[in-house]
């Protein structure tokens, strides 16, 4: 027995009226939790009934603890016929299992019911004691933190990175189990509701094992998924990263070191052997981006790995070299193979025993990362088949396992040992599956995999950081500062570090235009990169970034089995060709040279196939300036045609044009000349410079006879293409004051004030016309996206100057001529005024002179002090106001009350007592601007199913859709309130599966969604010492005291 | 193609007070869009037609799932549905309880009754408030009154914690659940010159000085009901125009005071004997519940509109009033001075608040 679950049911409030004759109800309360219930007295004739329980308890293993819901069934007595149920509550018990996490669970809980929603709030008390269990073998793994988090949470710091955790757990389906006609619905929501509850819990504890063989404990970046794969069964799966985290105590936090830069590998040494002229070792290679990914087929079944010109990747090389800032010279070319070989060896020790040295986390602390590669992705189709043996789930494990194989591989031809910013993703349509995984090809600093060498110091910088988000940009200030510090003026900021290439050059897997780096001059990089992960903090980075997404529709024709299979897969190909082209022309298009947080998402119906790819486009200063992007008629036969390119082709120029001064990409070119450092080719160089100048007619001068080697060149030889060129100046310009991009910052924006409001918007589009095209059906699905964007802005145009931040598009195909789009982002106001200061800095920050740097400092150093001082709120920014919101303790606040005292407060006044409603804030990003998270309280992961029979008389399907997500919404807060918290960070909803059928009147919709419960507290309430100023005293100390 | 879903939820309501207004005052989604349109927000926004009617469709969706809290306002302070602001909150409530004079005139001191209800289309023709808005009002009227109706204590206290709302609108209610409990007459022509707030004014009057809670300082009966002793003891006034020695006396002081002081002294001598029965004769009949319910139209022809066809000022209706009172605390054999003062009290600031074109 180690465990004891203590439940007390102490009130109920706005209870509905299920006595018609009276208008109250005669409520009680059934607790259970497994196979024991408990039950409350009934509490006659009232809507806001006070039970005051005594102390319901359950002696249970704690394996039953993460496996099972406690279960509260608010039901109403009736003394002839069968007890009416009012509604549920499933409380995940699995926060109170750590001790570091939450220790009771207290407050208002909404009473759910799958067909009448939110009916009414019952405050319950749940606690456990947990007794020491010292059974070696034992089934439970109490005490593994979980976080959906996929960085470092902010107040622990990691020891150690233990590597890929999953699992999945099957089950059949309980809604295929029901006859159409016999099953009530609520019955069957309920068995589903539970089943995945438990499940999710059984997954829970499967993976909690896994990391304690492992070492580790805690799992971040941990991602959960359902497939719901109609009558094949219901299969949940879970991937996520094992680590051992320490937790901060609240003083040191802040005052960690930010000198990465002292830790180096021994064995990079010998890199310092300079090489001074290594511009002809470096051979131009014609422009196209290698992409790695591959397509099977259940039909063929070998693997039929496709390469696919035009993607992204890349990148590393000798890694250490510019932390030390060793010698003057870079090592280049041949010396660099060597060194990438140690470095390989050096960390396939620590790599090489895992099965798959991949990594769910897409920020990292600052050294993490050596090199990046390049996206990573592999999409395969399945037919689905029944799942005989749900103890088994063999199969589906050996689907993924053999994904995961593939994705390791394709890393490998990358010159990479590892995958960061992993994920997983299905997309279902009646049997067949589209399995897809991807990630970024990485090296990693072994340090952080390898015990013994942790605790020097450096590996915790970012780690401990506490997020200052409003200085996100400043972080990189930090890094140079740094090295400044130590002494080493003319050492390349490792800023630029991770985006040398990881690869031979001489052995490249993809044809890339190499250059060296524009930041340290001695390293080789891509000319253009793309990444799963964000954008690394101490990245420099030109300007601000933004949204930029790629669209696509095909049609299909509809089949069967493996026929349909086949077809799916023929065209995957092809559409991740073109998605990834679209991606291009649109990075050239706004001037930029990197893409982070890319997803492509491509989802299956009957009748056609959904692309989507969303990456927030950024000018990474280290990678050349992108040429611009170059008409080119293949048969230039008449004069209309030619006038026809060219009007296009100034189009195109002055969208460049435009987009440059939006983004504020202002790359300091001229800097090459002066400094006179090794540039491969200056021909080159001057010629970019040309193509980056805003002057049309210079561009116009930017003439094919170079080679393709700046300009990107799209020739015009169908009218296809002409439709592709056309949609490329389609995308409608953002309005000002806004910003968008899919990661957790923005580039460029470090003001944030407090305003913040979370959203989920969803669409479903109905094609009228069956027989379109795919041109039609692209451009439908365009407008689609853009209205939506174009309907978030409007709705948001009180919060200007904002950005929209993690921006998260998921399309689906829900029936035949049906398109559904959801997104949930957070929209952040930032402070102008400021803003302008800091850019100022910024600009000059990338000037590499130190008195620039100082100054640069200073300024973000007081954007960010000013910024702790919202005074400028703009006006009718939502949840700014309610910040300081009383936050008693929570045992406190949701006290019962005194027996004598509520029911003559109920007799007086029919309103039920209670402490204001606690204010809760969501976001998807892993921090709240200008607060500190002091404390993690625990994973929230909750799925709910909502049914109704009366779709007319609830508002249709958008008023259906929309009371459900409100309530879900609700019910996520009051579950973070309960804990105690004050916010949910890392917020997704992963599912969002709507049905109807508008005949029947009937409509039906599940919804998954987790996050991390945490407290937050304001910046401004503790100390305020200005954040800058700290990292860079300790950096100086820290560095006296580490070297 | 078409739009089958759309919807937009925020962790924080969004609400945009512009088309709240547009909500309450009855606007369909057309309507709403079709003004904003014209108020020049797409051009300021870069937005479409196809965008603001979105937004405006989702607006109306919010409003409708907060309608059910509205109704009992105290619970969208502890509600978990929906996370709002409580600055927010509180002009919800208040812009949602607000009502149009225009539309309260037309109900003013009515039996709030499913058949009043019924006439609402009328009302809404006659007033060009639309139907839906009439309704909203209406049956806000009906909500408060239902609910103060059985709550002891000071009417607007009560009003104004229950549905926690702002001082001014609290007692604008209080007005209007008097009324319509004492079913004062309202919608006689000859009142028509009246706007709810002089009426709201008289009610705030008579609930102050005239009702059990008025003296009994709100222990134990409520305050809608005009207090019986009080009116009982009214009669006693009668003496003041059925003793002709008395009458003449009255009329005598008051002349003494106000002679040379207005222009329309000749008039007042004259009328004095007139005026002053009208004022007695209410007092006196205002044990029926009938004549209750006249006391508007009653003060109007029987002072009001005698003094104006003299062409009285206000400066003189004031003098005039002020002698009037004063002069009867003179008269020896005239014992019911604390009767008499509570009832010119009111009537007095009453019939000046009135006293307007």
């Amino acid at each position: 027995m180690p465990g004891k679950l203590k439940a007390k049911i102490v009130a109920g409030r706005h209870l509905p009226v299920m006595d018609r004759a009276s208008d109250l109800t005669d409520a009680f309360v059934e607790v259970k939790f497994g196979n024991t219930t408990f039950k409350t007295d009934v509490f006659p004739k009232s809507l806001n009934p006070q039970w005051n329980s005594e102390w319901f308890k359950f002696e249970v293993d704690d394996e039953d603890l993460q496996d099972e819901p406690l279960q509260i069934t608010v039901l109403d007595h009736d003394t002839y016929s069968a007890n009416d149920a009012i509604g549920k509550v499933y409380i995940d018990i699995d926060p109170l299992l750590s001790c570091e996490a939450a220790t009771v669970i207290s407050g208002w809980l909404p009473i759910y019911d799958t067909i009448h929603g939110i009916r009414g709030e019952i405050n319950v008390l749940v606690k456990v004691d947990l007794f020491n269990d010292l059974n070696r073998f034992r089934q439970s793994s109490c005490g593994v933190k979980f976080f959906c988090t996929t960085s470092i949470p902010r107040c622990y710091r990691v020891a150690l990175v233990h590597g890929f955790v999953e699992e999945l757990v099957v089950n059949e389906d309980p809604e295929y189990q029901w006859i159409d006609r016999i099953r009530t619905p609520r019955a069957s929501n309920e068995a589903r509701q539970r089943l995945i509850s438990l499940m999710s819990g059984e997954l829970q504890r499967k993976i909690g094992l896994k990391v304690l063989e492992m070492g580790g404990n805690a799992v971040v970046g941990y991602l959960q998924c359902f497939d719901l794969e109609g009558e094949s069964g219901l299969v949940v799966r879970a991937i996520g990263t094992a680590c051992t985290l320490d937790k901060l105590s609240p003083g040191t936090a802040p005052n960690t070191t930010t000198h990465t830069n002292t830790h180096t590998l021994p064995n990079t040494a010998p890199t310092s052997n300079a090489c001074n002229s290594p511009s002809k070792d470096s051979k131009e290679s014609p422009l196209a981006h290698g992409c790695r990914s591959t397509h099977n087929s259940p039909v063929h079944s070998t693997c039929s790995s496709q390469r696919l010109s035009h993607s992204q990747n890349f990148s590393v090389s000798v890694p250490t070299l510019v932390f030390t800032g060793m010698g003057s010279g870079g090592s280049v070319g041949k010396e660099a193979g060597p060194l990438k070989t140690l470095l390989r060896q050096h960390t396939q020790s620590a790599l090489e025993q895992r099965e798959f040295p991949i990594f769910t986390l897409t920020c990292f602390p600052p050294g993490f990362l050596v090199h990046v590669g390049g996206v990573v992705s592999t999409r395969s189709v399945k037919l689905l088949d029944r799942i005989h043996n749900p103890d088994e789930p063999e199969t589906r494990d050996a689907w993924w396992e053999e994904i995961r194989q593939e994705i390791k591989s394709h890393a490998k031809a990358l010159g990479c040992h590892a995958v960061v910013g992993y994920s997983e993703s299905t997309s279902i349509c009646e049997e067949v599956c589209i399995l897809s995984a991807s990630g970024t090809a990485a090296m990693l600093n072994p340090r952080f995999m390898r015990e013994g060498c942790l605790d020097t110091g450096g590996s915790d910088h970012r780690l401990s950081r506490q997020p200052h988000p409003g200085m996100v940009g400043s972080e990189r200030g930090e890094g140079e500062v740094s090295s400044t510090w130590l002494g080493f003026e003319d050492a390349s900021p490792p800023s630029c570090g991770f985006v040398h290439i990881p690869y031979d050059e001489f052995n490249m897997p993809f044809p890339a235009q190499l250059t060296y780096c524009y930041h340290c001059r001695r390293q080789k990089v891509p000319d253009v990169l793309f990444t799963t992960i964000d954008l690394p903090a101490e990245a420099e980075v030109t300007g601000k970034g933004c949204l930029i997404q790629a669209r696509l529709c095909r049609t299909k024709k509809k089949a069967q089995g493996e026929v349909n299979a086949t077809s799916i897969s023929n065209l995957l190909p092809f559409m991740e060709y073109e998605l990834h082209t679209q991606l291009m022309n649109k990075l050239k298009l706004r001037s930029m040279n990197a893409l982070f947080g890319l997803r492509i998402q491509i989802s299956v119906g009957e009748n056609m196939l959904l692309g989507l790819a969303s990456a927030t486009g950024v000018y990474l200063s280290a990678l050349p300036a992108p040429g611009g992007i170059q008409i080119a008629g293949k048969t230039p036969s008449d004069l209309s045609y030619d006038q026809h390119i060219s009007t296009m082709q100034k189009r195109i120029d002055d969208t460049i044009a435009k987009n440059k001064e939006l983004y504020n990409i202002h790359p300091p070119e001229c800097i090459e000349e002066v400094v006179g450092s090794p540039i491969p080719d200056r021909q080159r160089s001057s010629r970019l410079f040309r193509s980056t100048s805003e002057s049309s007619d210079e561009l116009s001068e930017l003439d094919l006879s170079h080679g393709k080697k700046d300009a990107f060149v799209l020739e015009i030889d169908d009218t296809d293409a002409v439709e592709d060129i056309q949609s490329l100046l389609t995308d409608a310009p953002i309005p000002a004051g806004f910003y968008s991009c899919n990661t957790e910052v923005m580039p460029g924006i470090h003001n944030w004030t407090s305003g913040l409001q979370m959203f989920t918007s969803v669409r479903v589009y109905r094609l009228s016309n069956a027989n379109l095209t795919n041109q039609g059906l692209n451009k439908i699905f365009t407008d689609l996206c853009e209205n939506l964007l174009k309907s978030l802005y409007f709705k948001l145009r009180s919060m200007i100057p904002c950005c929209l931040c993690h921006l998260n598009f998921t399309v689906a195909v829900p029936e035949e001529e049906l398109i559904q789009v959801a997104v949930t982002a957070v929209a952040m106001s930032f402070d102008k005024e400021t803003q302008q200061a800091a850019d100022k800095a910024l600009t000059r920050g990338s000037g590499e002179n130190e008195e620039q740097l100082q100054f640069s400092m200073e300024m973000c150093g007081e954007s960010t002090i000013s910024n702790n001082q919202p005074t400028a709120k703009p006006s009718g920014v939502p949840e700014s106001a309610m910040v300081h919101s009383s936050r008693v303790s929570s045992s406190e606040r949701c006290s019962p009350l005194p027996e004598g005292r509520s029911r003559s407060l109920r007799s007086t006044r029919s309103l039920p007592c209670g402490a204001p409603v606690t204010v809760v804030k969501m976001t998807p990003l892993s921090f709240l601007p200008g607060t500190r998270i002091v404390k993690y309280l625990g994973i929230i992961n909750m799925f709910f199913i909502r049914e109704t029979t009366s779709l007319r008389e609830e508002g249709g399907v958008s008023g259906f859709l929309h009371s459900f997500i409100a309530e879900v919404f609700a019910m996520v807060r009051a579950h973070v309130a309960a804990l105690g918290g004050n916010a949910l960070v890392s917020y997704s909803m992963k599912e969002c599966v709507f049905m109807e059928n508008p005949n029947k009147n009937q409509a039906q919709c599940l919804i998954n969604v987790s996050g991390d419960a945490v407290i937050f507290i304001r910046e401004s309430d503790q100390e305020a010492i200005p954040p800058l100023l700290t990292s860079r005293q300790t950096s100086s100390t820290g560095a006296d005291g580490t070297t | 193609m078409s739009v089958e879903l759309d919807v937009f939820v925020g962790n924080t309501t969004i609400m945009d007070e512009e088309v709240y207004q547009f909500w309450l005052d009855g606007y369909t989604v057309n309507d709403a869009v079709k003004v904003r349109m014209e108020g020049g927000v797409l051009e300021e926004c870069e937005a479409s037609a196809e965008v603001l009617r979105s937004d405006t469709m989702d607006q109306y969706r919010t409003f409708q799932m907060c309608e059910r809290l509205l109704h009992s306002p105290a619970k969208l302070a502890n509600q978990l549905l929906f996370q709002i602001p409580p600055h927010r909150q509180t002009m919800l409530i208040e812009r949602y309880y607000t009502f149009d004079g225009v539309f309260v005139r037309e109900v003013l001191g009515k039996k709030l009754s499913k058949g009043t209800k019924k006439d609402l289309d009328d009302v809404s023709a006659k007033t060009g408030v639309t139907l839906k808005s009439c309704r909203r009002q209406f049956d806000n009227f009906k909500r408060v009154f239902k609910v103060v109706e059985e709550l002891k204590g000071p009417l607007v206290e009560n009003i104004r914690q229950h549905f926690l709302l702002s001082d001014k609108l609290a007692r604008d209610y209080a007005a209007i659940v008097f009324f319509a409990n004492n079913r004062f007459e309202t919608g006689k022509k000859k009142l028509h010159y009246l706007t709810f707030q002089d009426f709201a004014f008289c009610a705030g009057q008579l609930i102050s000085n005239w009702t059990v809670g008025a003296l009994d300082n709100m222990l134990e009966d409520m305050d809608v009901d005009l207090e019986k002793e009080f009116l009982q003891d009214l009669k006693e006034l009668k003496i003041l125009i059925t003793d002709k020695d008395l009458l003449d006396q009255h009329k005598s002081l008051v002349c003494t005071a106000l002679r040379g002081k207005t222009k329309a002294f000749n008039e007042m001598e004259a009328n004095f004997k007139n005026l002053s029965r009208g004022l007695v004769n209410i007092a006196a009949k205002l044990t029926n519940t009938k004549d209750v319910r006249d006391f508007f139209i009653d003060l109007v022809e029987k002072f009001i509109e005698p003094c104006r066809s003299d062409k009285w000022t206000a400066g003189d209706m004031r003098l005039y009033l002020t002698h009037y009172t004063n002069s009867a605390h003179i008269l020896d054999t005239f014992k019911h001075q604390v009767v008499w003062d509570r009832y010119m009290g009111v009537i007095k600031s009453c019939i000046l608040k009135m006293y307007h074109d």
